[in-house]
């Protein structure tokens, strides 16, 4: 395929039914009321040139070169700015606009720079395209004069620089900061001819401005003022190839730019329905991982994990994983060995690594990183709702009224639906912010949370319950909706519980911290406001009662109507890029693909049918449980794909000291990441751009990952699975992965409709897709629940084991950051760094004094776990009494902090709630240079050759 | 913490967390809960931990299993 840059139509398309007719250059075209001559130009097929026009923006009206003649309209109308409307004729091309054009075109090009034959936009410039497209053969006034020629280039940003000579004020960059990602990190400074785009104030570079370098200013500049680092330095692109990040559960999907094997740039994909076109630091600049010196590409094995890697051939390293595991079995019995699916890896792969463990190794001791994230979410809304998933697709925000945010820092973790959101808020919708934490959400440019309930961790249920007092209390119910939709006994049991003075905010302040008027006003406004859409993360369910969490959530919005539409819905904004589709696939150790529980025996026929294995009817263990076992002595070797427990799992110490108990642990990963430290196999896996399969992200949505260069260890996840597989005499032939999407469709019901063929044509499919829903669900729970009656759960608030006292007086909570992802694996391989380049610890300034700590100290971090050193951040964003921090860095290992406390339903750990303490420290502790020591030694590669 | 004393937190903690129910439902929910979630070496170690340690709803959730002849 050769490369052609994405269409653009201009202006923004206009949704509606009504529609008008106009002629256009003799043409007649229909389009949507409310659309530009320019658009409905260009959706005719004509094009009508044009520099401060580009469709993901709202035209501006400045560059005069988009000129149209209309009949019975005086002067010269922009077209970009002029709606058609029934029986306009236009006429785009007549030699007087020809001769305006021209002239215009004189003035841009007589302040440009004309290197177009070494500019690294050559061939991919618009004004270049626009010059050419209006016959431009001559600039009449020279090039003497003042001009902004010589102004330097701002090369601080990693990834892209910014070139003002070439700049020709057309502010699409500025407008696109402003639309598309809602930063308003840049602006136009100076007026007339000192016009000139700028990042925040003058003086400041892109690398100290506000930018967050999503990119949308790049991908919207018509020349080569804003331009990737990596074009000028390979060069322009010669095909393209639409896949999906592998970062967020966002799902965004990109242009994988290449030039023969090497890729250029990922540019986001205009037709990709989860992103829109737009993109984040992440996933538009974030791959250099893919090429680091750090990929392992060659299998290594040890005896022991005491020993030096030794580099072996494929064969070798199966074969020796496979005998080790088979031994294991014969002397311990099958529930002795399990896996870890991945949740960065494709469904088909998740699909594989469970099937492995199910029907080779013969237990059922399989799970997932969802496990430490949102296993809460699964466990909640399916007895809820009926459901283990999110209710809408995300454009639903585009008609929330009143937007409910808890336990989520979108703008850091979700950055591609938070600018879709403040969007939102920006028109106008309410926002309501439950978190300890002043995230950015609370206040930024042109947003503001209406309530900020700042409540102490851990007592998330106390706040939703005692919301719900109010609107149980103060008659703000659904009636109506509740009588048709839920089941009535439930209800009224459950209202009987919520309406007791005890849970009525003003007795719950005590434990909440949130001041009782403002839980009122908050619960009055999502009741009453409209359409009220709740979005979550993982400061719901990573605590002791984060199922408890879930349902008081699906509580809050059964109770008031809030499910089965647009803009409404409980939506969890999952954390991985393949999370949601790793539980799909069958990750979790008590059930099938698509949430079948493993002991109904008309589910495991099926698959015993299909794969010629008996499955073992009991649930198997858990990763925590995993590990308890191992240490115990029954659990013995386990294969994990593409995770790193020893980094991101709670209570390190305990996750180390289950890993070097068992005799067999494979790594199947990128990197010799720090759960490695403790393997006796590793399988080097391939990044998202070396493999085809599916990913699906939050809104339920399964999209093509794209092969677009070869592996560089020479196989695709899927495949290194299969030769495991058979070398444990499974007999495995799928001869591609779209085969295995076939299994999982002819075994999984909401899948039934799925396949790579189908993806392929139509771009993407929510789940479930199937004889009930043929092109899929946008939206769950329209007729009613999945479940039948929608189901309402009493939750009583327990407060967590965790306490502060003497000892610990602060609380820890942990989270993420816009920059770095997960623990930083990929990340912390590429530009990034330059953002985040250590964990800190934010602390209040009321703490910080009393305990002499200024921002840039190292202090000790300290709770009943473990302890750990880093340097503190002294800010009012985390409030008295709470401390927070990232776990992106290996060296810090916040997790040796976090205890294994853990919700009561599903073992996912209470990452948020750690009693701690803080203290000045001189430097790293002696535990981390034992472990950074102890890294060393493990990683050791012998210098044997490969076979 | 070893393992039997994991066992009877997690325990504890489920039976804490459904005991709004009322202690029926609360004794139902317990004992279905751990029948479906639970691996049969962690129904065994919960078997055989010292049910005193048990608060009363876990505890009847666990006679009720053992009961009915669910482990492993």
């Amino acid at each position: 395929m050769t490369y052609e840059p994405q269409a653009d139509f201009g202006t923004p398309a206009r949704p509606g039914e009504a529609t008008v007719t106009l002629t256009i250059d003799g043409r007649r075209v229909t389009v949507p009321e409310g659309t530009s001559v320019m658009r409905a130009a260009a959706q005719a097929g004509g094009k009508i040139p044009s520099l401060c026009a580009t469709d993901s923006v709202e035209a501006f009206g400045s560059c005069r070169m988009c000129l149209v003649e209309i009949e019975g309209m005086r002067g010269l109308p922009a077209s970009c700015t002029t709606p058609v409307r029934e029986g306009l004729v236009v006429s785009t091309q007549t030699p007087r606009l020809e001769r305006i054009r021209r002239g215009v075109m004189e003035l841009y090009i007589s302040d440009h720079p004309l290197d177009c034959l070494t500019c690294s936009a050559n061939n991919d410039c618009e004004l270049q395209d626009t010059a050419a497209q209006v016959g431009l053969r001559d600039v009449r006034y020279g090039y003497v004069g003042d001009n902004h020629l010589a102004l330097p280039t701002d090369g601080s940003n990693p990834y892209f620089d910014f070139d003002p000579s070439k700049c020709i004020v057309c502010s699409r960059c500025v407008r696109a900061c402003e639309e598309v990602q809602g930063t308003f990190a840049l602006t136009i400074e100076g007026r007339g001819f000192g016009s000139k785009v700028s990042a925040g104030q003058r003086g400041d570079d892109f690398l100290g401005s506000e930018c967050v370098s999503c990119g949308a200013c790049v991908q919207a500049c018509p020349t080569a003022t804003l331009n990737e680092k990596a074009v000028k330095e390979i060069g322009k692109p010669e095909r393209a190839v639409v896949t999906t990040c592998a970062y967020c559960g966002v799902g965004c999907t990109f242009r994988a730019e290449m030039r023969g094997e090497q890729l250029v740039r990922m540019v986001p994909w205009k037709d990709g329905k989860a992103n829109r076109g737009h993109s984040c630091v992440k996933g538009r600049f974030a791959w250099g991982y893919a090429n680091h010196a750090d990929r392992v590409t060659r299998p290594m094995i040890r005896e022991t994990i005491g020993e030096p890697w030794r580099e072996v051939g494929w064969d070798e390293a199966i074969a020796f994983a496979a005998g080790r595991l088979r031994a294991i079995r014969q002397r311990h019995g099958a529930r002795a060995l399990g896996g870890i699916t991945s949740s960065r890896c494709t469904n088909e792969e998740a699909f594989l690594v469970q099937k492995l463990v199910r029907g080779g190794f013969g237990s059922n001791n399989v799970d997932t990183c969802a496990r430490v994230c949102h296993s809460p979410t699964g466990y909640g809304l399916s007895k809820a709702f009926g459901t283990s998933a999110g209710t809408q697709d995300f454009d639903s925000v585009e008609e929330a009224d009143v937007i409910l945010v808890i336990g989520a820092n979108p703008t850091d973790g979700h950055p591609v639906f938070a600018s879709r959101m403040k969007k939102r808020l920006r028109q106008g919708a309410r926002l309501i912010v439950v978190d300890p934490r002043r995230t950015d959400l609370v206040r930024s440019p042109h947003v503001a949370a209406d309530y900020h309930l700042a409540l102490q961790p851990g007592t998330n249920v106390a706040v939703l319950t005692a919301m719900a007092h109010v609107i149980v209390t103060e008659g703000l119910a659904d009636e109506a909706f509740i009588r048709e939709r839920c089941d009535g006994d439930e209800y009224r049991e459950w209202v009987r519980f919520v309406s007791d003075p005890r849970h009525s905010p003003e007795t719950l302040e005590a434990v909440t911290q949130v001041p009782a008027a403002d839980v009122r006003a908050a619960a009055r406004l999502y009741a009453t406001g409209g359409n009220g859409a709740i979005y979550y993360g993982l400061g719901v369910t990573e605590h002791a009662q984060g199922s408890s969490t879930v349902l008081a959530i699906a509580n809050l919005a059964m109770v008031t109507g809030n499910i089965g539409r647009r803009g409404v819905g409980v939506n969890p904004l999952r954390g991985q890029n393949n999370v949601q589709g790793s539980c799909d696939m069958g990750s979790f150790p008590h059930e099938l693909s698509g949430y079948r529980h493993i002991s109904d025996a008309t589910t495991r026929a099926l698959f015993e049918a299909e794969w010629g294995v008996a499955l073992d009817p009991e649930p198997g263990l858990r990763i925590p449980n995993m590990l308890d076992a191992a240490v115990e002595g029954s659990f013995r070797a386990i294969y994990i794909q593409g995770e790193d427990i020893l980094q991101s799992d709670p209570d390190t110490r305990h996750v180390s000291a289950g890993l070097a108990a068992m005799e067999c642990v494979i790594v199947h990963d990128l990197f010799l990441n720090e759960t490695a430290n403790y393997a006796h196999v590793f399988l080097p896996g391939s990044t998202f751009l070396e493999k085809t399969g599916t990913f699906t992200n939050a809104e339920r949505r399964i999209q093509m990952v794209r092969r677009v260069m070869d592996p560089l260890n020479g196989y695709e996840d899927w495949q290194v699975t299969q030769l495991l597989a058979n070398a444990m005499g499974l007999g495995w032939d799928y001869p591609d992965s779209s085969a295995i999407m076939d299994e999982i469709a002819r075994l999984t019901p909401s899948f039934a409709g799925v396949s790579h063929a189908r993806l392929d044509a139509e771009g993407s499919l929510q789940w479930p897709v199937n004889d009930k829903a043929p092109e899929g669900s946008p939206i769950m729970h329209v007729d009613g629940f999945v479940r039948g009656k929608g189901k309402f759960v009493v939750t009583e608030y327990i407060p967590t084991d965790e306490r502060t006292g003497p000892r610990f007086p602060l609380l820890l909570t942990t989270g993420r950051i816009l920059s770095q992802y997960n623990v930083g694996a990929q990340t912390r391989r590429t530009a990034n760094v330059v953002w985040h380049d250590e964990d800190v610890l934010e602390i209040h300034p009321s703490d910080a004094d009393n305990r002499g700590v200024k921002t840039g100290d190292w202090v000790r971090l300290a709770s009943r776990a473990g302890e750990t050193t880093l340097r503190a951040l002294v800010t009012d964003r985390v409030a008295p009494g709470v401390v927070y921090t990232t776990f992106h860095h290996p060296l810090t290992q916040a997790n040796v902090v976090t205890t294994d406390n853990s919700d009561w339903a599903t073992n996912c750990p209470e990452y948020k709630v750690t009693a701690v303490q803080v203290a000045p420290s001189n430097g790293p502790s002696d535990w981390q240079r034992d472990y950074a020591a102890q890294a060393d030694r493990a990683r050791r590669i012998a210098t044997v050759p490969a076979q | 913490m070893n393992a039997s004393d994991k066992l009877v937190r997690m325990a504890n903690q489920i039976a804490v967390n459904l005991a709004a129910q009322g202690e029926a439902e609360a004794i139902a929910q317990t004992a279905e809960h751990i029948a479906r979630f639970w691996e049969p070496r962690m129904k065994a170690g919960i078997f055989a931990a010292d049910q005193a340690q048990l608060v009363p709803i876990a505890r009847a959730a666990i006679a009720r299993l053992m009961e009915e002849g669910r482990a492993a």
